[in-house]
C-alpha cells in the first residue's frame, strides 16, 4: 500500500507525542525515586536530580521489610508458575489431542468460568480456605493453579496444540507410544513458545496480584510486594521519595521480564485475540 | 489413525469392537488428562458459585453465632433503597464503565492504526505503548497518586505552567471518576495489541481497490478497516466491559471509595461489606447482582453483534 509522505509524517508525530505521554510517568517515577524531599518540592520541577539520592532505595528497604516481601512473592510466584505450566499443558492436551466423547461440551462449560466475575466465588472460597485452616498461609494463592492453571491458559495452549498436525501423534501411536509419551516427547517440545507465553503471563499475573494477598494474608511477615507497597503507602504517605523508590523496586522485575520475553508477549496476545 | 486400524483389521464385528475399545481408552485418557481442570472447575468455580447463591439468602456474619435463612431479604434490602450505598456504588460503576469503555476502544483502535503504519521506529513505539500495561496495579496507582497530587503533582504543575485551571483530580467529587479512568488508560497496551493483530489480517488488496477508486483515508477507514475489524472490536468491547465492572485494586489504592463515596466502586463496596463489615451473606447478594449485570451486558452485546459484526465467510 502506498502511503503519502504527509500522512506518514502526521502519523509519526502523533505517535511520538503519545509515546512521550506514555513514558513521562516512568520518568517521573524514576526521577522522584532518587531525589530527597527538598528536591521534590522545588518549583519548577527538576527532571534530572542533582545530586542523585540512591540511598532512598536502601532506606525504603529498611523501614519496611521489603526483603521478606520479595521472598514471599518469589515463593508464591514460583509455586503458581510450576502449577500453571504443568497443569494447563496437561489439560490442553486432553482437550485437543485426544478425541473423546463429550470433550467439546466439557470444554465449553469450563470456558464459561472465564466470563464469571471473580467476586461471585470470592466469599465462599475464602470461607472454605479458612475452614481448612489455611487463612494467612500461601496455600490459597498457590494451590488453585494446580487444578487446570486457569481456563485462559488452557484456551491459549489448546489453540496452539490444534495447529500442530495430528500426523505426529498418529505416527507415535503406531510405534506404541502412550498418550503421556506423546504429550511429553512431542507436544511439549513443539509448543515451547506457547508455554513461554503462558509462563510470562502467569508470572505477571501472580506478581501483580493484589486482591488475593489482601484477602488471604494477615500477618505482615507473610505479605507480598504488592501488599507491602500498599502498606508502605499507608504509613509513609507524604514520603514521595521513598514511596517512589519502593514502587520502582516493584515495577523493575516486571519490566525486565517483559523486555527479555517481549517477542513472546506480542505473539501470545495475538494468539488469544485472533481466533477467539 | 482410522486408516491404519482398517488396514490391520479388514472388516466385520471384530474391527468395530476394537474401535469401541479404543474409544473407551480415549475417553479414559481424555478424562484423566483433563481431570485436574474439571475438578478445579467444580471446587473453585461451580461449588463456590452455588455456595454464594445460598449465602446470599442468609444473614451470615462472621461475628454472629447464628445464621438464619432469610429468603430474598438481602435482595429486598438492596433494591428497596434501604441501603443507599448500593445504588450509589452501582451508579458510580456504571458511570465509570460508560466513560471508560468507549475511551479504551476508540483510543486503542486509533493507536493500533498508527502502529500499523509503515513508520520508522515502529517496534520501539509498540514497546512503549505496551509497557505500562505490565506495571502492577498497585505500583501504577502509586505513580498516578503522585502525578495527580493536587499541590505538587506533575499534572497540576504543567497546567499551572500553561496558565490553565488546575484540578483536584482524585480528591474532587466531580473529577474523581474521570481521573481514575485516565489512570487506567495508561494500561491499554493489551487492547492495542489485539487490534493490531486484527489489522494485520486485513488484506492490502482491499485498500488498493479504494486507491483505484480514488477514495481517501476516510473511505478506507469507513468501508474497510472498521467493518473488517468488527470481530476484534466485539471481542475487545466485551473484555473491557467485564474488566471495567470489576475494577478493584485501583479503587482500593487510589481513593478507598472517597471523596464522600463518590468513587465507591461496586467490587470495592462488596469487599468492604464482606471483609471489613464481615456481612458475608449480604455481600454475596451484591456479588450475584454484579454477576447478573455482567451477564445481561454480555448477552446484549452478543445479541446485537449479529447486526454489526461482519465475519468473513471462511473464518
Amino acid at each position: 500500500m502506498r502511503e503519502s509522505r504527509l500522512k506518514l509524517t502526521a502519523g509519526f508525530t502523533t505517535l511520538l507525542i503519545i509515546s512521550v505521554m506514555f513514558i513521562v510517568p516512568f520518568v517521573w517515577l524514576l526521577r522522584s525515586s532518587v531525589m530527597d524531599l527538598s528536591q521534590i518540592f522545588i518549583m519548577p520541577p527538576q527532571w534530572i536530580p542533582k545530586p542523585f539520592h540512591f540511598e532512598n532505595f536502601k532506606e525504603a528497604m529498611t523501614v519496611v521489610p521489603f526483603g521478606a516481601f520479595f521472598k514471599n512473592t518469589l515463593i508464591i510466584v514460583a509455586g503458581v508458575l510450576i502449577g500453571t505450566v504443568v497443569s494447563s499443558t496437561i489439560a490442553a492436551f486432553g482437550f485437543s489431542r485426544i478425541k473423546w466423547k463429550g470433550r467439546d461440551m466439557v470444554f465449553a462449560i469450563l470456558m464459561s468460568a472465564m466470563m464469571l466475575p471473580g467476586a461471585v466465588t470470592l466469599i465462599p472460597s475464602f470461607l472454605g480456605w479458612k475452614e481448612l485452616g489455611f487463612y494467612d498461609t500461601f496455600y490459597p494463592l498457590i494451590l488453585p493453579s494446580y487444578f487446570g492453571g486457569g481456563m485462559f491458559n488452557i484456551f491459549l495452549l489448546r489453540q496452539f496444540y490444534m495447529s500442530i498436525p495430528q500426523d505426529f501423534d498418529e505416527a507415535a501411536v503406531v510405534d506404541g507410544a502412550t498418550y503421556f509419551q506423546i504429550y511429553w516427547r512431542i507436544l511439549l517440545p513443539l509448543s515451547r513458545s506457547a508455554v513461554i507465553v503462558v509462563a510470562l503471563f502467569t508470572f505477571l499475573g501472580s506478581w501483580n496480584d493484589f486482591m488475593g494477598p489482601l484477602i488471604y494474608l494477615k500477618s505482615d511477615s507473610r505479605f507480598t510486594l504488592a501488599l507491602g507497597l500498599q502498606m508502605f503507602q499507608g504509613s509513609y504517605n507524604a514520603q514521595w521519595d521513598l514511596l517512589m523508590a519502593a514502587s520502582t523496586a516493584v515495577v523493575l522485575p516486571c519490566v525486565l521480564v517483559f523486555l527479555v520475553g517481549q517477542r513472546f508477549f506480542l505473539e501470545g496476545i495475538t494468539l488469544t485475540g485472533l481466533k477467539g | 489413525m482410522e486408516m491404519t486400524a482398517k488396514d490391520v483389521q479388514p472388516a466385520g464385528t471384530r474391527a468395530r469392537n476394537k474401535f469401541s475399545k479404543r474409544e473407551k481408552k480415549a475417553l479414559f485418557y481424555g478424562l484423566l488428562f483433563t481431570a485436574p481442570a474439571i475438578i478445579g472447575f467444580i471446587i473453585f468455580t461451580l461449588g463456590p458459585m452455588i455456595a454464594s447463591l445460598y449465602l446470599s439468602l442468609t444473614d451470615y456474619n462472621v461475628f454472629k453465632d447464628t445464621t438464619h435463612f432469610i429468603g430474598l431479604d438481602n435482595y429486598t434490602k438492596l433494591f428497596s433503597g434501604e441501603d443507599d450505598l448500593f445504588y450509589k456504588s452501582l451508579g458510580t460503576t456504571f458511570y465509570f464503565v460508560i466513560l471508560r469503555v468507549p475511551a479504551v476502544i476508540i483510543i486503542s483502535f486509533f493507536l493500533a492504526i498508527l502502529l500499523n503504519m509503515n513508520l520508522k521506529g515502529r517496534s520501539l513505539f509498540r514497546t512503549i505503548i505496551y509497557l505500562p500495561s505490565i506495571v502492577p496495579a498497585v505500583a501504577s496507582s502509586m505513580i498516578w497518586l503522585w502525578l495527580m497530587n493536587p499541590d505538587l503533582g506533575l499534572l497540576n504543575t504543567v497546567l499551572e505552567w500553561l496558565h490553565l485551571p488546575t484540578s483536584s483530580w482524585l480528591f474532587g467529587e466531580g473529577s474523581v471518576i474521570p481521573s481514575v479512568v485516565l489512570t487506567t488508560l495508561w494500561g491499554i497496551g493489551g487492547t492495542v495489541i489485539i487490534f493490531l493483530a486484527g489489522l494485520s489480517g486485513v488484506p492490502k488488496s482491499y485498500y488498493e481497490a479504494i486507491d483505484v477508486d480514488g477514495g481517501g483515508w476516510y473511505s478506507k477507514l469507513r468501508h474497510i478497516t472498521i467493518p473488517m475489524l468488527t470481530p476484534t472490536i466485539f471481542f475487545n468491547t466485551i473484555m473491557t466491559i467485564i474488566g471495567s465492572f470489576q475494577v478493584f485494586s485501583e479503587a482500593y489504592i487510589l481513593t478507598q471509595g472517597g471523596p464522600n463515596n463518590k468513587s465507591l466502586f461496586f467490587v470495592f463496596y462488596l469487599w468492604r461489606t464482606a471483609f471489613r463489615d464481615t456481612e458475608m451473606g449480604y455481600a454475596s447478594a451484591l456479588a450475584w447482582v454484579l454477576f447478573v449485570i455482567i451477564m445481561i451486558f454480555t448477552v446484549l452485546i452478543f445479541k446485537t453483534s449479529k447486526s454489526w459484526v461482519h465475519y468473513e465467510g471462511e473464518r
